[in-house]
């Protein structure tokens, strides 16, 4: 496999498995205008997910479904941070902060690729992940001004940081504890990143439901 | 120069030679699958049409990337063009190229006529929360500016909401990006 399908591999896996968690917070969100916003966010990054696969199926001689479905858990390349159930708030809008900006730094240097395509579609991806960034930052700003929001925040941040640093490479890394560090607060901790391959329980879990209808059909069923 | 006949010229099998401005005519009567009221050319998302030897080429650019309505709005160029009695290949471009600057101004006053407010323009740097905070978003219903943003995301990845302080409604704004 190319060093570009293992990675866009890595941005898909990353975004089909947020997107099935973003949209875990469908219908039981603290409260509405939540419910529509983490469901719109999740229909976003399952495009982008069904956009990148269609790339990496036309170079593997496969299809997005296929790629997005019939692997094993254990084949999936996203980071554990996307991998984890986080039915607290303060963890999701940590979560949610510390993905969305890890993408940011890592779409800005997809943008500049020399790969047109790679270059293309990080840039369209961009448009719309500025959505998710100004949702994430509103979140930030509201747990901040409170010092229960605060605490609940910072005691978050600090138990995901090291599975933040494992969505990027090592060396787009500083730039998110800078980020991270001139946002939330307190300096984090030296740590070692939780990197991809690492599979987490849950998300074998998460497997189970998200494939369980196409496993049911029989092969070649049209939907 | 003169002729005697100002008809269409046919094509190898006889049947009419379908142009570039047949096909933009069809495309611009295609509704949007979501939103009916505006076509994909006012959406602006046809980025180019060529047509050689009756075989016509439609590049495409999506809105949103998870959009349900992409591949009917593809199935239903693919038709509109098999009518006119070419084949079409319809090209899907994933790049940067559609922002909703690119909704022409027919394409504005018919979402504002159908009670969506139309997208802002996009600012000269980076799009900021303060943007769609603080910026100017008449609502569609009574024109009045003194609107608030509710919620970013709407009932469609294309949609925020807003509330309009000066008739006491809720509307649809159509996202910048």
């Amino acid at each position: 496999m190319s060093e570009r399908t293992d990675m866009l591999l890595e941005l898909a896996d990353d975004e089909l498995i947020l997107g099935w968690r973003n949209s875990e917070w469908t219908g039981i969100a603290p409260f509405l205008e939540e419910d529509v916003a983490f469901s719109s966010i999740a229909q976003n990054e399952i495009g982008h997910a069904r956009a990148l696969y269609e790339l990496a199926a036309a170079e593997l001689g496969t299809t997005a479904d296929e790629l997005a479905f019939d692997r094993q858990p254990d084949e999936y390349r996203c980071a554990p941070l996307v991998q984890l159930r986080r039915l607290e708030w303060a963890r999701t809008i940590a979560r949610h902060w510390l993905y969305e900006t890890a993408d940011e730094i890592r779409l800005a240097a997809l943008k500049s690729s020399e790969d047109p395509e790679i270059a293309g579609i990080a840039a369209k991806m961009d448009r719309e992940e500025a959505y998710h960034r100004m949702h994430a930052e509103m979140w930030i700003d509201r747990l901040l001004a409170t010092e229960e929001g605060r605490e609940r925040l910072n005691e978050a941040v600090e138990e995901l940081w090291p599975y933040a640093l494992g969505v990027l490479d090592d060396e787009l890394r500083p730039e998110l504890r800078r980020r991270a560090e001139e946002r939330l607060g307190p300096a984090l901790p030296e740590v070692e990143p939780i990197p991809r391959g690492v599979h987490e329980a849950e998300l074998a879990e998460l497997w189970q439901e998200m494939t369980m209808v196409r496993r049911s059909a029989p092969a070649g069923a049209q939907w | 120069m003169a002729g005697d006949d100002d008809g269409a010229p046919l094509g190898p099998g006889g049947g009419a030679v379908v142009t570039v401005d047949d096909i933009w005519s069809a495309l611009a009567e295609i509704p949007d699958p979501e939103i009916p009221v505006i076509s994909l050319v006012d959406l602006g998302v046809i980025k180019d049409v060529e047509v050689s030897d009756g075989h016509v080429r439609i590049d495409f650019t999506p809105t949103f990337m998870g959009c349900p309505a992409l591949e009917p709005m593809q199935r239903a160029m693919e038709a509109k063009v098999e009518e006119l009695g070419a084949k079409a290949e319809v090209r899907v471009v994933l790049d940067d190229s559609w922002s909703t600057d690119r909704i022409t101004p027919q394409g504005r006053e018919k979402l504002r006529l159908a009670g969506f407010a139309p997208p802002a323009p996009r600012p000269a740097g980076k799009l900021e929360l303060v943007h769609l905070q603080r910026g100017v978003h008449r609502c569609p219903y009574c024109g009045s500016t003194d609107t608030r943003l509710e919620n970013l995301f709407g009932p469609t990845p294309c949609r925020s909401i807003r509330y309009c302080k000066g008739c006491r409604q809720p509307f649809e704004q159509f996202k910048t990006i």
